[in-house]
C-alpha cells in the first residue's frame, strides 16, 4: 500500500513516528506541513525522557557526576552537529534557540562596531521574515543600507543582478539555502564565492536545507550557517549557528550572563572562549542533547537517500498536481526542495486549508512568513504542501482527492 | 425584529439539519455567497479587521437607534461566518449587542473557529462588532 523506495523502507520508517498514526477530524492524518515543523521519531521522544530520568543537571560547572554526564552528552551533541555540517572544529558550533536567534545573534553582534554607516547588506527577495527583520534592525541602528537581490517569476534569484549589487561597500550577504515559501534551492556556493571576491561575509539560513540534503560548510566556504532542530526531527527551542573560528573570535558577545564569562568584577568582565562566549545562561540542555539523537536518526537513514526519495515525491506530486484543473503553482525553479506552493484558481487559500483540515490533511496556508514573496506575485498567500521522508505517494493522492473536494465545495 | 437570542435559536435549528461537517460547511458557504454586498467605499484599509488570514472589511452604521453592519471577505468561509454574525447582531441596539452572548457558534458545530489560534479571527470579528456598538453607545 504505502509507496516504497529502493533505498528507504517507508512503511517501516512511519512506524518510528507515533504521531502519524492518529485520526484528525475522523480521518487518518496526512501531515504535509514539514517545512513548518517536522514530526519526531520515537528515538527522539525516548531520548527526551531518558535525559530527565538519568542525567538531568546543569552543565559545565558542576563537579558532581550527573553534571559531568550532562555536560558530556551536550558536548557530544555539539560534535554531532559539527560532523553533520562538516565544520572543522566543534567550538565553531554555537547552540542557539534556532535560526531566528542565530541570525539575531550575528546581526546584533555585527552592530557592535563591525558594520558602519554607508556599508551595504544584501538579502534576497526569497527570505523569511527572520532573515529580513534582524538586518533592518542592524541598518536602522548603524546607518547601513539593506539591498535586495531580486528574483524572477519562477522564484529563482537573478544572479546577474546579484553580481551588480556586489561592491566594495557590501559587507554582508544573508540568504537562505532553500526558500521556505517556494522551495527554491539557491546556488549558495557560487554566491558565497562572489561575495568573498568583494570581501563580504556570508550567512546562510539553512532551516530548509539541513533536514533535506547533505550540507558541507567547508565545501560551501560559508562564513556562517544556521539551522533549527525542530525542522530536522528534533525538539523545538534549539538550533545551531556555525561560524568560522576567526569570525566568531572577532564578533563581540551577543548576550551577557553566566557561562559566557571568564572573570567578572563590578568594573569589568572578560569573556569565555568559543563556543561559550555566545552561550549565556543555562541553555536548553535536554533539547541540545536530543538534537544529537535526531541527527543520528537522520544519518541512519542516510541524507543522500532522504534527498533522493523526497525528490521522487516532489516529482510525483508536481506531475499529478499539474494535471489538476485550476492549479496555479508559485515557485517553479529548476532546483527545488520538496515544497509545493500553489493556489486553486479563484479560491482563497484559507478556504482550501480549512476544508483540507476537515479531511485530516495538514498543509500551511498564508504568507509563510515571507510577505514580500506574496507581494511579488500579488496574492494574499498560497497553500503549501511540504514533504518529508515519511510521506508517501498515497498521501499525495489523498491530497489531490482533498483538493478536488475543496474545489467542488468552494467554487 | 426578533431578539438576538431568538435569532441564535433559529440558526441552531437550521444547522441541526446537517449531520456532518460537509453539510454545515456547504451551508456556511451558501450564507457567504448570500451576504449582501458592502458599499465599495467602506472597503478601506482602516475597516480591515486585524488578525485574520483572509481579509475582512467591516462597516457599522447607526440609524439613530440600531446598529447596522455590512461586511465582506476575500475568503468564502470567512464570509459565511461573518454573514452569521451580521444576521445575529445587525439591527439591534448597541446595548443588546454589547451584552450579547455568542455561544451559539459552539452549538452549531463551528467551535473550532472560536479558538484564538484560528487564523480567520472570528473572535476578532465579534470583538470589533461589539467595539463599534460600544462606541455608539457612548455617544
Amino acid at each position: 500500500m504505502v509507496s516504497d523506495n529502493a533505498l528507504l523502507h517507508i512503511e517501516k520508517i512511519r512506524e518510528d513516528f507515533p504521531i502519524l498514526h492518529q485520526k484528525i477530524n475522523g480521518q487518518p492524518l496526512v501531515y504535509l506541513d514539514n517545512a513548518a515543523s517536522t514530526q519526531k521519531p520515537r528515538l527522539v521522544l525516548d531520548a527526551i525522557t531518558d535525559y530527565y530520568q538519568t542525567i538531568n543537571s546543569n552543565i559545565h560547572r558542576g563537579v558532581h557526576l550527573l553534571s559531568q554526564k550532562a555536560t558530556d552528552a551536550y558536548e557530544l551533541s555539539r560534535e554531532k552537529v559539527r560532523a553533520h555540517l562538516n565544520a572543522e572544529k566543534a567550538h565553531e558550533i554555537i547552540f542557539t534557540r534556532g535560526v531566528t536567534e542565530s541570525i539575531n545573534l550575528v546581526a546584533s553582534s555585527l552592530g557592535k562596531g563591525l558594520i558602519k554607516k554607508g556599508d551595504e547588506i544584501l538579502i534576497s527577495a526569497l527570505e523569511h521574515h527572520s532573515n529580513i527583520v534582524p538586518w533592518q534592525f542592524l541598518c536602522a541602528q548603524s546607518g547601513a543600507i539593506l539591498k535586495v537581490i531580486p528574483m524572477n517569476e519562477k522564484g529563482e534569484l537573478l544572479l546577474e543582478a546579484y553580481r551588480s549589487l556586489l561592491s566594495d561597500k557590501t559587507k554582508f550577504v544573508a540568504i537562505n539555502h532553500v526558500s521556505n515559501a517556494l522551495g527554491t534551492v539557491n546556488p549558495v556556493k557560487e554566491m558565497i564565492a562572489q561575495a568573498h571576491d568583494v570581501g563580504a561575509w556570508v550567512l546562510i539560513d539553512g532551516a530548509q536545507s539541513v533536514p533535506h540534503m547533505p550540507v558541507d560548510v567547508q565545501a560551501l566556504d560559508a562564513d556562517f550557517y544556521t539551522f533549527s532542530a525542530h525542522k530536522i526531527y528534533g525538539p523545538t527551542g534549539i538550533g545551531a549557528l556555525y561560524g568560522k573560528e576567526h569570525l566568531l573570535e572577532l564578533l563581540p558577545p551577543y548576550q551577557g550572563g553566566g557561562e559566557m564569562i571568564s572573570t567578572v568584577t563590578f568594573e569589568e568582565s572578560t569573556y569565555a572562549g568559543l563556543p561559550h562566549k555566545f552561550e549565556a545562561g543555562t541553555p536548553n540542555i535536554e533539547a541540545g542533547v536530543v538534537l544529537g539523537t535526531a541527527i543520528d536518526y537522520v544519518h541512519a537513514l542516510g541524507l543522500e537517500n532522504i534527498a533522493a526519495y523526497e525528490q521522487e515525491l516532489l516529482r510525483y506530486a508536481h506531475q499529478k498536481m499539474s494535471a489538476f484543473e485550476g492549479m496555479e503553482f508559485y515557485g517553479t525553479a529548476q532546483h527545488k526542495a520538496s515544497v509545493i506552493s500553489f493556489n486553486l484558481k479563484g479560491i482563497h487559500p484559507y478556504d482550501v486549508g480549512v476544508i483540507l483540515d476537515k479531511l485530516g490533511i495538514a498543509v500551511r496556508t498564508g504568507h509563510h512568513c515571507a510577505q514580500p514573496i506574496m507581494d511579488f506575485y500579488n496574492i494574499p498567500g498560497t497553500i503549501r504542501a511540504s514533504f518529508a521522508f515519511y510521506n508517501t505517494k498515497e498521501e499525495v493522492e489523498i491530497l489531490l482527492k482533498g483538493l478536488a473536494k475543496a474545489r467542488a465545495m468552494l467554487s | 425584529m426578533s431578539t438576538i437570542s431568538k435569532i441564535q435559536e433559529e440558526i441552531i435549528d437550521e444547522f441541526s439539519l446537517f449531520d456532518d461537517w460537509m453539510g454545515r460547511y456547504e451551508y456556511l458557504i451558501e450564507l457567504g455567497k448570500s451576504l449582501p454586498l458592502i458599499d465599495e467605499q467602506y472597503k478601506t484599509e482602516e475597516n480591515i479587521i486585524k488578525g485574520c488570514q483572509s481579509r475582512v472589511w467591516l462597516h457599522a452604521e447607526n440609524d439613530g437607534q440600531k446598529v447596522i453592519y455590512t461586511a465582506d471577505s476575500d475568503a468564502i468561509l470567512t464570509k459565511g461566518l461573518i454573514a452569521l454574525m451580521i444576521r445575529v447582531l445587525s439591527h439591534h441596539t448597541p446595548e443588546e449587542i454589547v451584552k450579547a452572548d455568542m455561544d451559539f457558534v459552539d452549538k452549531i458545530g463551528l467551535k473550532e473557529h472560536l479558538s484564538p489560534t484560528r487564523a480567520n479571527g472570528l473572535l476578532s470579528m465579534i470583538k470589533q462588532m461589539k467595539y463599534y456598538a460600544l462606541a455608539m453607545q457612548a455617544k
